[in-house]
């Protein structure tokens, strides 16, 4: 679905990225892990040409992505994104927040993003919430609203930025059941998380990214249980003793 | 004579203090709504990726800020004509110079609203596949022009002191036409008094019209 070859980004002198290799099938739930400023998000920001990276392929249903192209309305629909800040626009309902850049950017009718936007609603338990504002909802509620927001754009791939990083505790559990269900259905997704217990669970591969690389990748039990590199190592016990 | 007595010119003369407001409102509130239209654009234009539109905004922002009101009037007074030669009236002069100059303090007001906003705002209108345009028109200024309402609010005000300048032109707004009962009457300082009494009580509506606005609007602050 995606493929990613030697890509790297730098800011100024400062290579945050570097010659990065990334190969996410149809239906894989990848997990990406790593220190803080190692240049997780970077990445992903890449993907969906956010970020221009400096150099590298992105080829995505087997098509060659032109990194430096003008018109990225067609990457940045078929790849959702989900912040960790959720960014919900402040001054539109739920309700507006998640059909109107269906309506706006893919010209659907709003008769019928309206519908969509309701069942989506719905699906991550929100829909006596569509009137409400942003403001009204607690942070896990902002988030679901913005992964209904980004489902409504019907991308193939999703990405997630430390979705639950920003959320109180008790909240958290209900931004990651509606993630595992996504999951379950067979959505593609890249997710950046520091929740161990949820990449083991529902990641297909994970990735270990530390200073701008990726260090292994495999699945959850190799790298939780069997890690092969001392920075691995390191970085999961850390993280297991936290929690 | 008393000073209070002094005043009874005032009986045969108020009309002209009520021509001289509303044309003064007039020239305020024109002034105001264009000069917001064109300080979008200049806001915008400043931004441009295009360096001769941002050099043009800035110049344009700068040359107006740093050099007298009362220069510009003149320069639109004597230049418009020049340029385009046509007769333009007085007030039209007056307005377009107001406008011109509200323009440049408003884009650098829209500026810092744009600016004030999380850069969340920017970056998930971007991931959800809008371009600038819709961004801009849908997301950031409908946000940013809330923000700023009171800053805009107070460029209202200013426009509405402001203009007293353009009765160098002969514009019939409340300064000149203190001026002409000061001719008229021979009075030394009471007709300007009145002026100013005026502009106060305008200028102390106005602050109270904008301090209901935003407690009403921190009532239903829907953020
Ligand atoms: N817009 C930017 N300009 C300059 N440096 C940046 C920018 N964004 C990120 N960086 C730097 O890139 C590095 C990686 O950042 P990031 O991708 O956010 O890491 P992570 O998500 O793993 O914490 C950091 O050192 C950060 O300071
Ligand atoms: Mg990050």
């Amino acid at each position: 679905m995606i493929s990613v070859k030697n890509l790297s980004k730098n800011y100024g002198n400062n290579k945050v990225v570097k010659n990065v290799d990334l190969e996410v099938k149809k239906g894989e739930v990848v997990v990406i892990i790593g220190p803080s400023g190692s240049g997780k998000s970077t990445l992903l920001r890449c993907l969906n040409l956010l970020e221009r990276p400096n150099e590298g392929t992105i080829k995505f249903n087997d098509k060659n992505i032109d990194i430096n192209m003008k018109d990225v309305k067609s990457i940045r629909t078929k790849v959702g994104m989900v912040f960790q800040q959720f960014n919900l626009f402040p001054h539109f309902t739920v309700l507006e927040n998640v059909c109107h850049a269906p309506v706006v950017v893919q010209k659907k009718p709003r008769k019928t993003a309206e519908e969509d936007a309701k069942k989506l609603l719905e699906s991550v338990g929100l829909g006596d919430k569509k009137d409400a504002y942003p403001s009204s909802l607690s942070g896990g509620q902002q988030q679901r609203v913005a992964i209904a927001r980004t489902l409504a754009m019907n991308p193939d791939v999703l990405l997630f930025d430390e979705p639950t990083s920003a959320l109180d505790p008790e909240m958290v559990t209900d931004v990651l059941r509606v993630m595992r269900d996504l999951a379950q259905h067979g959505r593609t997704m890249i997710i950046v998380t520091h929740e161990m217990g949820f990449a083991k669970e529902v990641a297909d591969r994970v990735v270990f990214f530390d200073k701008g690389k990726i260090v292994e990748t495999g699945t959850p039990k190799e790298i939780f249980d069997f890690p092969q590199h001392e920075r691995t190592c390191d970085f999961i016990s850390r993280v297991l003793h936290v929690i | 004579m008393s000073f209070i007595s002094s005043f009874s010119f005032m009986s045969q003369y108020w009309m002209m203090f009520v021509q001289g407001v509303i044309t003064t409102i007039e020239l305020a509130i024109i002034s105001i709504v264009f000069g917001f239209i064109i300080g979008i654009v200049l806001a915008i234009l400043k931004k441009s990726k295009y360096s001769i539109l941002s050099i043009f905004a800035k110049a344009y922002i700068g040359f107006i800020r740093d050099t007298p009101l009362l220069i510009q009037i003149y320069i639109v007074y004597i230049g418009l004509p020049m340029i385009f030669d046509v007769n333009i009236s007085d007030f039209a002069t007056g307005v377009i110079a107001l406008t011109l100059y509200s323009a440049a303090y408003i884009a650098e007001i829209i500026r810092s609203g744009i600016e004030s906003l999380p850069i969340g705002q920017f970056e998930a209108s971007l991931a959800l596949g809008m371009n600038k345009w819709k961004m801009m028109r849908d997301i950031i200024l409908p946000q940013a022009i809330k923000n700023i309402l009171p800053a805009l609010g107070n460029q209202f005000i200013g426009n509405v002191k402001d203009s007293s300048l353009v009765s160098v032109l002969g514009i019939t707004d409340l300064m000149y036409q203190a001026q002409t009962v000061r001719g008229s009457t021979a009075l030394g300082v009471q007709p300007i008094l009145v002026a100013a009494a005026i502009y106060l009580v305008i200028t102390w509506i106005l602050n109270c019209g904008m301090s209901y606005a935003e407690r009403r609007m921190s009532v239903n602050d829907i953020r």
